[in-house]
Formats: structure tokens, sequence, C-alpha cells
């Protein structure tokens, strides 16, 4: 995996890019509890990261998935995680579904501005009562002529707050299970649509996650993607996508943690002698910086099966389970070696610790990875 | 409008070099990157032109990045017979490969980041026969004329100078643009005029450690810092400091 010339300027551009005009904004991010993603996305758009692999004509470039593998990576080492993933919701959660199965208009009208930044997308799909089981969502669009009316509520859905449209999966049949549902793009200024909450968080503080009602909300039939009835189905495909972009954004920031972490122990001086004169601590951080390296070989593997045109969702689900379970290690690791500067806010580490431990719960908690996986390789009975 | 614009290819200053005890240099077999003070020349080259003339680089190492950045062409010059150059022996390249693109304006940066000699810019103005500017912080063309507001300890100049000519670029004075994911797929695509120093009509023997008019006899590591003086604060902590950088003649 020997990266283009191209891939690798691209890379350099993203990392000053998180350097220079995202890191130092970060902590009047978390201290306000939200990110401007409309500013943010809208510079980012005009150095085209945003819709890496969508078409030019609805705001994208064109480029195949292994850039995205780039931009998740590099966000990865943002000094937070709330932007990777209000990023990833953006790019690769919300909008993968209206990419590929979406109208010419529909695209022109939602997708075309989410890739230049002046609209920000979500992805609704769990809630309150259903989050990883997909199958038991209850909210439901009734058709009435050329609208469908909505009721329900979705649970944790970021970006929502300053959201401009949603990517919502409702039931509109009685069928149950897997059938019956349709992915319909919502507006935020739809009648009937409220943010009933916004979410107090253990981590991911500066990412607006809410709870979201529906109540009679309008929206046009026109608005549903791709095909009535097929939307768990879409929204299958898209959580695959979901998943690779957490494992790649995971490389990135476990890679960062340990070079801070290693920095640091080369400073702290213990009984005389740096930390990292310790064969315990260098052993560690060596044996979990080869773990973050098979977990980005892995990656490139998978997004090399992925531009092939190859079913990933089993691979995205190992490297998704890996991801929650690696960076819950590193997040741990880093903190303990920090020792009491580790449980200080004043320390990268303590926001690194609360917002990584979400990857082994969002997008899929480690037992529904598991579940998957069992099923897939045929480890049931 | 013809602006050349001149960069070099520095050891990554985050990832420092090593000095090779046999030629007393910096090695230079590492990933190099663009000297940073070069990008503000770069961006004020890109400014000046806006889409209406071509931006041109001219370097002794490809660089992709500012083509991706959105200079036009690049004339790069590359031979063996370099190794060792120093300030003249390189500003008699780059002026030659200057010539080449018959600028209307050539900006450079006032120093590298990794040589420091800070005076190739006026060697090369010297060689192409061209007034030169230096220090610049704001440049402006019309009607044949570069306008510069030129930085001073006390403030700045105004200084006029009929093109062509040459300015030198402070660094820190405009903010360059990042290459965008157009501009760096469409960098491969852009005219490199590669060339060696026998295209440029140059003498081996002018350049390189051939050529060399000056030579490094001895390198020594920098002396450990010394412990620096604590004042304790007993109401008159200010008095002393300040006489302190008055001593240093920095106040």
């Amino acid at each position: 995996m020997r990266e283009s010339d191209e891939q690798a300027a691209f890379r350099l551009m993203v990392r000053s890019f998180v350097e220079r005009e995202v890191n130092p904004y970060v902590e009047a991010w978390e201290a306000a509890e939200m990110m401007p993603l409309h500013e943010i996305f809208t510079k980012m758009a005009g150095l085209g990261m945003l819709g890496l692999e969508y078409e030019p004509e609805f705001g994208g470039q064109g480029a195949d998935h292994t850039f995205t593998v780039i931009l998740a990576e590099e966000f990865g080492r943002c000094a937070n995680g709330s932007l990777p993933m209000a990023l990833g919701v953006q790019v690769d959660m919300a909008t993968p579904s209206l990419a590929r199965f979406g109208t010419p208009e529909q695209k022109a009208q939602f997708l075309k501005p989410a890739m230049e930044g002046s609209m920000v997308a979500s992805i609704a799909v769990s809630e309150p009562d259903a989050g990883s089981d997909v199958a038991a969502i209850r909210t439901k669009a009734v058709r009435d002529g050329d609208e469908w009316v909505i009721n329900g509520s979705k649970m944790w859905i970021t970006n929502s707050v300053q959201g401009d449209w949603l990517c919502l999966l409702a039931r509109t049949s009685d069928e149950g299970g897997y059938s019956g549902m349709s992915q319909i793009i919502v507006p935020t200024s739809a009648p009937g649509f409220s943010v009933s909450k916004k979410l107090d968080k253990l981590g991911m503080r500066a990412s607006d996650t809410a709870l979201l009602s529906f109540d009679d909300c309008r929206v046009p039939v026109a608005n549903t993607i791709g095909q009535i009835g097929k939307g768990f189905q879409q929204q299958m495909a898209q959580f695959v996508v979901e998943r690779m972009w957490a494992a790649y954004t995971t490389v990135g920031a476990c890679e960062v943690a340990l070079e801070k972490t290693a920095a640091f122990l080369r400073e702290r001086h213990v009984f005389g002698e740096p930390l990292l004169a310790k064969q315990h601590v260098q052993f560690t951080l060596a044996e979990l910086a080869a773990e973050v390296d098979l977990l980005r070989t892995y990656n490139w593997a998978i997004a090399e099966a992925y531009n092939r045109g190859e079913d990933t969702t089993r691979q995205a689900t190992i490297a998704k389970l890996k991801a929650g379970r690696l960076s819950r290690e590193v997040a741990d690791r880093c903190l303990q070696f920090h020792g009491g500067m580790g449980y200080v806010e004043e320390t990268w580490t303590a926001r690194f610790f609360r917002d990584n431990r979400l990857t082994s719960i969002g997008g899929g908690a480690d037992e529904v990875m598991l579940q998957v996986l069992a099923k897939m390789d045929g480890y049931v009975a | 409008m013809k602006v050349v614009v001149c960069v070099k290819q520095i050891p990554d200053p985050a990832d420092p070099g090593e000095i090779d005890p046999s030629t007393k240099t910096l090695k230079r077999d590492v990933k190099l990157i663009l000297d940073e003070s070069d990008s503000y020349g770069v961006e004020m080259a890109l400014q000046l032109v806006d889409g209406d003339g071509e931006v041109v680089l001219v370097s002794m190492a490809p660089n992709n990045e500012v083509l991706a950045m959105g200079a036009d062409s690049a004339i790069l010059v590359s031979d063996e017979a370099l190794a060792g150059s120093d300030a003249l022996g390189t500003a008699k390249v780059l002026a030659a490969a200057i010539k080449r693109a018959e600028p209307d304006l050539v900006l450079a940066a006032t120093e590298s980041s990794d040589g420091y000699t800070g005076t190739v810019p006026e060697q090369v103005a010297e060689l192409l026969g061209m007034p030169s500017v230096t220090f610049a912080k704001e440049v402006a063309v019309a009607d044949g004329t570069v306008a510069v507001k030129r930085q001073t300890e006390a403030g700045y100049d105004d200084v006029t100078c009929p093109l062509p000519c040459l300015v030198s670029v402070t660094a820190g004075v405009v903010e360059p643009r990042y290459p965008s994911f157009k501009g760096i797929m469409a960098a491969k695509s852009k005219p490199v005029d590669e060339v060696g120093i026998a295209d440029l009509g140059i003498d081996a023997g002018a350049v390189g450690w051939a050529g060399g008019g000056q030579e490094i006899v001895a390198i020594e590591p920098a002396p450990a810092r010394e412990a620096g003086e604590i004042v304790e604060d007993e109401g008159d902590a200010y008095e002393r400091i300040v006489s302190f950088l008055e001593e240093l003649k920095v106040i």
C-alpha cells in the first residue's frame, strides 16, 4: 500500500488542515458543546474534501475510495472525536444511499449543497427502543396523496440540532421485521419536525446529538430514496461504509495518541530516568502500535476490495469491532501512563478516553458486530 | 503577466536532518518538503496573477505541491553536478533557468529555512541585470511597475520599481492556500521543463563542489542552553526585566 504522489499530497493537505484549521478551535467547540459545521464543511468543500467518491455534477470529486481512507485517518488525528464523527455522518453515513439510489433532482436539492457545505446532514435510524436492532424501529410514514405523514421519534442523531436534513429510516407498511421500511429525506424545516432534546453525553461533547420528534411531520413522497419498501436493505449497505469510516478514523486517533504518549514519557522522569526507559512501557506501546498497524493494513485491504466493487460487509464488521476494542485499550493505556496528569481535563487523555469509548457502541455495538460475524461465519446453532 | 517564483525543497524541520561530517552540509537523502518560507511567494504570485497570466515555478528539486497550489508550469533544474552548490552557484543556476521563462516579475523568499544565507535572491537579480526589492510585505503590479511595501524595523517603505524585477517576500505576510483535491490531481499533468546545466549553458566547474567559492571549514554542535536567571518578584521584578531586555537591545 505504497501511497501514490497524489495520495501523499492529499494526506499532507488534510493533515495541515486539521492542524491549522481544526485543532486550534477544538477547545472552544468542546466548551460550547457545538461545532460550526456549516463553516467547517464549507471550508473543506472548497478544498475538495467532501464527497470524494460522489459524482462531480453533485458536488463530488470523482475519486476512488482510498482517498476516503486518507481523509478519515487524518481526521482521526483531530483533537476531539466529535469532528471526525460529524464529518463521517456527512460524507459516509447520511449520504451514500442518496448518492447511489437518489434521483438527479434529489441529489441537486440535497446532496450537492451537503457536499458544498451549505447543508448539514444527519442519519436518523436509531430510536429510543431500537438501536442496534434496526428491525425493531417503529417510526412510521403513512402516505397521504403526494406526502408522507411521519410519526415517531429518533434517538442519538448526530449533527441533528444544526442539521438541514435527515436521511430517515421509517416503516412505510405494516409488514414488520426487515420489510416495509423506506429511506426518506426529511428537511429539518418540515412541519411537524422538532428537536426534543440535545443529549448530555459522556463524550463526543462538541457533537450535537439529539432526540428528535416527528409529529404528523409532512414531507413529499418524492423525497423517498430509491425504492419504497427497500429502506432496510439500502440502509444496511449504508451501514457498511459507516463501519469502515469508524475503523479508518480509529487508526489516526490511536496513532496520534501513541505518539503523544511516547513524547510525554520521554520527558517524564521517574526514579531518575524517563518513563519511556521502562521495558513495560516500551513493550506496551510497541504492541499497541503494532495492533494499530494491523488495523491500518486491514483497512486498506477493505478499501481495495471496496474499490473492486466487492461486498465488504464481513471485513467492515471485523474492522469496526477491532477498532472499538483497540481504541478503548489505547485510550486506557495512554491515560494510565500519564498517571494523575492523565485524569485531568487539561491533558488530552481525558477527552480521548471518553470520546473513543463510543466506537464500541455507536454504529452497531461490539455485540452486534459479533452477532453479524457469528452468523456470517456459521458459528450458530 | 508572467511571474516566476523560486522554491526550494528542504528536509522537514519537524524531523531534523543530520549534518554529513564528510561534506559538512545537511544530509538531503531524507524526505524533502517545500520550504515554508517559499510558500508565501507562491501565494503572492498566485494572487498577483489571479487567473490572468502565468505562474512558473523554478526549482532545483521536483515540487508537485506548488503545482497543486495552482502554479501553471515548472522549470526543474536537475543535474548531479549541482550537489554542494553554494549560494552563488545556486544563484547562477536559478538565474539561467529564470531567463528561459522570460518573466515580468520574479518572486523569492528572503531566505531559505535550511541554509539561511539570505543572499540568493539578490545574487539572482544581479546576474539577471534586474533591479531587486527585498522584504516585501505587499506587492502590486500596474503599468509596467511594481509597487512594494518594504518592511523595515520601523514600519515599511513604499518602493516602486520598473518591471522586470525581482522581489523577495517576507515570511508570514500572506496566508498560503492549501492545495485542493483538484489541484493535487492536476499537478502531475502540468508541464515541467526538466533541464540540466548544459541546457542552461552553465559549465559544470562553475557550480556544485567544483565551483564553490566558499568552504565550510568546521562544524560543531550548538552549545547546550545555559540555565536562565530566575527573577523573584520583590516588587522590582519588572525593572530588572526591563533592564535585562535593554541590555539585549530588544527594547
